[in-house]
């Protein structure tokens, strides 16, 4: 729940260097088919997403059911002024996370000052707002047709390494905030907001810092989107169950409230994406790969039932549990 | 001035029908403290359930409450008491956990429903769907006229439970201090289950009396979710007279909005006023009139 | 000098007049005790000095500066230190966790936290259960936490309410102890509520008694625990004469 907080200062970790230098190492090892490359790529960018969610929800307590609002304007932070002046995408990566921090800005004005419940419906809703609003907007945003661009490079490669340098950057630049004097403050707030004021604690000003950091990677996880996939629509980039509530569960499956819980989440998902849409790679009948959001649903469920921490949260329980399962099979 | 008139009456209408979906969700709201995210989705099974009664039994719809209402009442009965109950106990970081739990829920039945149904419109004809009626040059469409008839009897029979009743006053008291309720021999997991089934038993009603003048698909369900939770929130938490208010007021905005605006800023309307009043309104129009 | 200065404070809510027209002033370095019976305004007289609720009139002055109107985490860093009569602990952070959080506020280091964070440790006898997370501690450690969580924002007054409430006799002892401490080693000024007279009696300097959220009477433990309205109020007129340092 609190890890890394036990080391001194922002160090990474020798797990961690296995993990990047896996990465990075991970194209050139296996000769992936583009299928499998562009699978890759998309958990990077479940990556961004689900650790920018949690850094907002899992460590600040604040849950935002509508990210995909962050990730749609990232999106278009880079479509637009291709689509109307035609300047590149690439720019999105720049402007792409501070158009999102401006809108995320603008709308915690309007929704920190509610509680629980009521915050999770404002971003719900503001999110909904912004697909409706691009959608019927055409002279904007060319409405429901979308943006299309060619893409720069046909390999994927390219596209994997920088994603590969964004999702890290998400998750270390996390990590060190969680190190610092403003995680413990995050924390302190999830926590009980009330006695964080009574130790010094602006509390709205550090809901604000998590907000700005959150939706900044969530909105360069959308400029990446576009420069990567070359086109979007509001239905797909602001959609509610496909983005925000997936971001979420991403969040939830890995392990909300730690570091590379979110990873995991969208390594996961990524999986049983894939398995289902391909109806278990060819090996069931054709009706199951129509079952993924189906599955999607019954796995939130479940989670929430039996595994609210995640694997990463939950992971003493789970090793546990394996244990005595395993001990009970040998008698 | 008359396309006015028209826009506003078929926005009563439909705001009867709005009402009911916002008091089975304020009650919910009421009672077990959580947004049913699901509350849509319920309408949904309910209305795939009456066009089923219609297409193969030739059942009419309004006549299918009496079918549809038990029906989700047992089926929300049990998601309450399997899926919702147990995460009360539960401390979770996350503590909208039983939120997502309802979200999760939603996005099974409608997938569910488009497994089976697939994602094709469906409608019901019946020989009063295409009636209207006339005041002077003011249509009022039939199958409304009733379904808002049969709201309004709905609505008086669940007043007269929540006020005269011993169930009614269980509920009352649970929703205003669980603890005391069940001091006093309230058990608030049974008031909790029945709750949740009265609150969808109301929706099913609802999504009955809407298949005559609705298009029925899978995504219809999410839709209403948010509509209801728009309702709710503008009526003001836990009180069905709010509720009652807050989805005329929503069924008259959609309408004007999709007369003067555009069919596509239809369903924006609701959101938009949600957003103004969480921000300027919070306790609702029950924080106005201290209903 | 007064370090602490309370003037013609009033609390409305609604109809009802919790805290009524009260003026006090605590001494630097000394231990005000603030004695009333249950509902008497104790509790809300700390919520307004940390702005928990809204003043209805009156001013707040610490060192001679008004801080009445400013935000409760203003207060907190201008030095004023509370524990909730209802302890408030991070529960999913450790001990250790729950007090660097709170040491932060006078350094921005992680390292100038964790070693602040020690030191309130050791003087709280927390040394044990540093690595439990806050939640599962028992009521003991929990008080104790709530002290140390105050101590490490480095306050010049700290505000103590019913620090003592729940705890066996050795816990209650303990408490005292560290109450003492934190006056004589680091020279904080106390308020404190309690209802436990043996500790309230004991330990204060002085002793400021409410009633209804009016003062009745203040001054020295023993010359306050003879008036007879004080008395009045807590044990009824019956006992008026019988005197509460024999309760």
């Amino acid at each position: 729940m609190s890890s890394g907080l036990k080391s001194r200062s922002f160090q990474i970790t020798k797990t961690e260097w296995y993990i990047i230098i896996a990465f990075i190492l991970l194209p050139f090892v296996f000769d992936f088919s583009p299928y499998f490359q562009g699978l890759l790529i998309f958990v990077l960018i479940w990556v961004m997403l689900g650790s920018s969610w949690n850094l907002l929800a899992g460590y600040t307590g604040l849950v935002s059911f509508g990210h995909a609002a962050y990730f749609g304007i990232g999106a278009y932070a880079a479509a637009l002024p291709y689509y109307h002046f035609h300047i590149s995408p690439w720019w999105g990566l720049l402007t792409g996370g501070l158009v999102a921090v401006i809108f995320g800005y603008l709308l915690g004005i309007v929704v920190f000052r509610l509680r629980g419940p009521y915050f999770a419906l404002g971003t719900l809703a503001s999110a909904e707002i912004l697909r409706l609003i691009f959608g019927e907007e055409d002279w904007l945003t060319n409405g429901h047709n979308g943006i299309l661009y060619m893409t720069t490079w046909v390999s994927k490669y390219p596209y994997y390494f920088i994603g590969l340098i964004l999702a890290l950057g998400a998750v270390f630049s996390i990590k060190a905030i969680m190190n610092s004097k403003a995680g413990f403050y995050f924390l302190s707030i999830r926590e009980d907001e009330d006695a964080a004021e009574a130790l010094g604690i602006n509390a709205k000003k550090y809901k604000n810092i998590s907000t700005v950091i959150s939706t900044f990677w969530a909105g360069i996880a959308g400029a990446f989107y576009m420069i990567y996939m070359g086109f979007i629509d509001p239905e797909v980039v602001f959609a509610l169950h496909n983005i925000s509530i997936i971001t979420i569960l991403v969040g939830i499956i890995g392990g909300v409230g730690t570091i590379w819980g979110p990873a995991l989440g969208a390594a996961v998902m990524v999986i049983v994406q894939e398995m289902f849409r391909s109806a278990i790679f060819g090996l069931a009948p054709s009706w199951v790969s129509r079952m993924h959001s189906l599955v999607f649903g019954l796995l939130v469920i479940f989670v929430i039932l039996y595994m609210a921490g995640g694997i990463l949260g939950d992971w003493n329980l789970i090793t546990k549990k394996l244990k005595f399962l395993k001990r009970n099979q040998g008698k | 001035m008359e396309i006015f008139i028209q826009s506003l009456v078929s926005g009563l209408l439909i705001g009867g029908l709005y009402a009911i979906i916002g008091i089975g969700m304020t009650l919910i709201m009421g009672v077990l403290k959580i947004i049913n995210l699901a509350h849509g989705q319920i309408l949904m099974v309910a209305m795939y359930v009456t066009w089923v009664l219609w297409h193969y039994l030739g059942i009419d719809p309004y006549l299918s409450i009496f079918i549809t209402i038990p029906v989700i009442f047992v089926f929300a009965e049990g998601l309450s008491k399997y899926l919702l109950n147990p995460l009360i106990e539960k401390e979770s970081i996350l503590p909208e956990n039983q939120v997502l739990m309802t979200v999760g829920i939603g996005m099974v039945l409608v997938e569910l429903a488009r497994t089976i149904f697939s994602s094709d419109y469906r409608s019901v004809q019946t020989s009063y769907t295409d009636k209207a009626l006339y005041i002077g040059n003011i249509s009022l469409s039939f199958p409304l006229v009733i379904a808002f008839g049969i709201a309004i009897i709905l609505t008086a029979g669940l007043f007269y439970l929540l006020s005269k009743t011993d169930l009614g006053r269980s509920i009352r008291a649970t929703a205003q201090d669980k603890i005391s309720a069940s001091l006093m021999g309230v058990s608030s997991l049974k008031i909790t289950i029945l709750t949740y089934g009265l609150g969808s038993a109301l929706d099913a009603a609802a999504g009955s009396l809407l298949l005559p003048v609705y298009y029925l698909y899978p995504d219809v369900g999410p839709l209403f979710t948010v509509k209801a939770f728009v309702i709710t929130i503008l009526g003001g938490l836990g009180s069905p007279l709010g509720a009652i208010l807050g989805g005329i007021v929503l069924g008259v905005a959609e309408t004007l909005g999709a007369t003067y605006l555009s069919m596509g800023y239809r369903d924006a309307v609701g959101l938009v006023i949600f957003l103004l009043v969480l921000v300027f309104l919070p306790g609702g129009i029950k924080q106005l009139t201290k209903i | 000098m007064t370090i602490l200065r309370l003037e013609k404070l009033t609390k409305n809510f609604g109809g009802l007049t919790a805290v009524n027209n009260i003026s006090l002033e605590v001494q630097e370095g000394e231990i005000l005790g603030l004695i009333g019976p249950n509902g008497s305004g104790k509790t809300t007289i700390f919520n307004l000095i940390n702005q928990y609720y809204k003043v209805s009139s009156g001013k707040i002055f610490l060192e001679d500066v008004e801080i009445t109107n400013l935000k409760t985490y203003e207060i907190a860093r201008l030095g004023i230190g509370r524990t909730f009569q209802v302890v408030k602990p991070l529960k999913r952070l450790t001990v250790e966790e729950n007090i660097m959080a709170a040491a932060f506020s006078n350094s921005n280091s992680f390292n100038a936290a964790k070693k602040s964070a020690k030191e309130v440790i050791d003087f709280c006898h927390l040394r044990d259960v540093a690595h439990m997370k806050a939640g599962s501690l028992p009521i003991g450690g929990r008080k104790r936490l709530e002290i140390a969580k105050a101590l490490a924002t480095k306050p010049k007054v700290l505000l103590l309410d019913e620090t003592a409430a729940g705890l066996n006799p050795t816990e209650l002892d303990t408490a005292i102890e560290i109450i003492m401490k934190i006056r004589d080693d680091l020279g904080i000024t106390i308020v404190i509520v309690e209802h436990i007279m043996k500790v309230i009696m004991n330990i204060s300097d002085r002793i400021h008694a409410i009633a209804y959220g009016t003062t009745i009477t203040s001054g020295k433990p023993e010359e306050v625990a003879k008036n007879k309205t004080v008395i009045e109020s807590y044990l009824g007129s019956d006992y008026a004469s019988g005197g509460i340092a024999n309760a």
